[in-house]
């Protein structure tokens, strides 16, 4: 089947296999951010965002993004390096094999909540797993970049 | 990963029931579920074309489309005042975002799960399924059906004002539930309290004593362990039956309390 939508901003029409998984069709196109995890749809390691709102690309088929937006990591390279930069000064990324789906649920955390509190960053990332941390560097490192959002709002 | 050999969008619900009728292929949903089987199917049927991923506000009910997510239901604030946040708190606790983005309301209600969180809050908020060709029908008569090759296209919660509660236990967080009860009340019908994950789907006890909203706790007691004795668990490996019977009544006991705090609030805002 033929599928026309816009990958990273770029217009792309291509011919897909009926049930190729959005996941292993972006790979295709050079998105190796996008990753497969446990294939149970728990890890959160394949987040892209399709039409602004993130969803595993593991679960979702190829054939389904016809018309629309989808946004992997590459497509977000200015505000993945910033936030990215706060993890990194938190010790918060170890292996690294989970940060881009990570990043790019807290990318759309940041759209989506306005001024979200603690219990409402733990609820929203529950769906992304580390398996080298507990999750308190990411936390420190998410309260670092929305106070720095804060600041350049009020400022 | 099930393959398929054709993706269909549907045109028409007409068109998607004509072609479900075949054994061989078959409607997505949010494919969470759906994704985990290794099924070959000639044709998989998109609903995503056909307008049906709206919440409908009407005088008597909520209309909620079948491709609704868990996600959208969750945010959605007429449905989280209406109901006392019961639907965000059935739904909130499922994976992740990304996870309640995908997956569909019409998915969860028509595989009738087990486990599934919704099924357990809709029925006790007396919900209603519309069926293509099998028309509208109780939510509760729904669960028992068969499985057959119908479309749900959506389901209506009415407005009947109820108090309602939902609680659940989880081993680990955003893992399937151990026992999930929801409770509601409303004056005329009493109190009507849905146990799911038993493991089996959720089943409902209707009970009318006590008559009224606000039971002390020797009351919410007994309320619990009349609810308890009508309902029957199993094992698993989350938990044994004995344990999900012990889990029931406390877990009956705390939507009693939270629904009697709901009640004195609404008495004291009149």
């Amino acid at each position: 089947m033929t599928i026309k939508f816009w990958l990273n901003g770029k217009l792309i029409e291509d011919i897909i296999s009926d049930d190729i998984l959005l996941l292993d069709y972006v790979r295709t196109k050079g998105c190796y951010s996008v990753k497969r995890g446990c294939e149970t749809a728990n890890c959160g390691l394949c987040t892209v965002l399709v039409e602004d709102k993130p969803v595993l690309s593991c679960s979702t088929l190829a054939a389904r993004v016809n018309g629309k937006h989808v946004t992997t990591l590459e497509g977000l390279q200015e505000e993945a390096e910033e936030f990215g930069a706060f993890l990194a000064d938190q010790g918060a990324e170890q292996c690294g094999f989970c940060n881009p789906g990570f990043i790019m649920n807290v990318l759309a955390m940041v759209k989506e909540l306005s001024d979200p509190t603690e219990e409402e960053i733990r609820e929203y990332l529950a769906g992304n797993l580390c398996r080298c941390s507990g999750f308190v560097g990411q936390e420190r490192a998410i309260q670092a970049y929305l106070s720095k959002k804060k600041k350049e709002v009020s400022a | 990963m099930f393959h398929a050999k054709n993706y269909v969008l549907a045109e028409s619900l007409e068109e998607a029931w004509q072609l479900n009728q075949k054994r061989t292929n078959k409607i997505l949903g949010g494919m969470a579920w759906m994704k985990m089987s290794k099924q070959n199917y000639q044709s998989v049927i998109d609903l995503s074309a056909l307008h049906l991923d709206q919440i409908e506000e009407q005088e008597d009910a909520f209309s909620i489309g079948c491709m609704v997510s868990l996600h959208t239901m969750e945010t959605d604030s007429r449905l989280d005042t209406y109901f006392h946040g019961a639907i965000r708190e059935s739904v909130r606790h499922i994976v992740g975002v990304q996870f309640r983005n995908c997956a569909t309301v019409g998915g969860s209600i028509f595989g009738r799960f087990g486990f599934s969180d919704v099924l357990t809050c809709f029925m006790a908020l007396d919900a209603q399924v519309e069926l293509y060709k099998g028309g509208i029908l109780p939510l509760r008569q729904f669960a028992s059906m068969p499985y057959d090759n119908d479309i749900l296209v959506r389901i209506l919660l009415p407005k009947k004002g109820k108090l309602v509660s939902y609680q659940s236990m989880r081993n680990t967080a955003t893992d399937f539930p151990v026992l999930a009860v929801a409770a509601s009340f409303d004056p005329q019908d009493g109190w009507l309290i849905c146990v799911g994950a038993r493991p089996g789907k959720a089943a409902a006890v209707v009970c009318q004593e006590p008559h009224f909203s606000c039971p002390d706790d020797n009351q919410a007691e007994q309320l619990a362990s009349f609810v308890q004795g009508q309902v029957s668990f199993g094992s698993n490996m989350r938990a044994s039956a004995a344990y999900r019977s012990h889990l029931c009544k406390v877990l009956v006991k705390r939507a009693v309390k939270e629904i009697a705090a709901q009640s004195s609030e609404k008495r004291e805002s009149l």
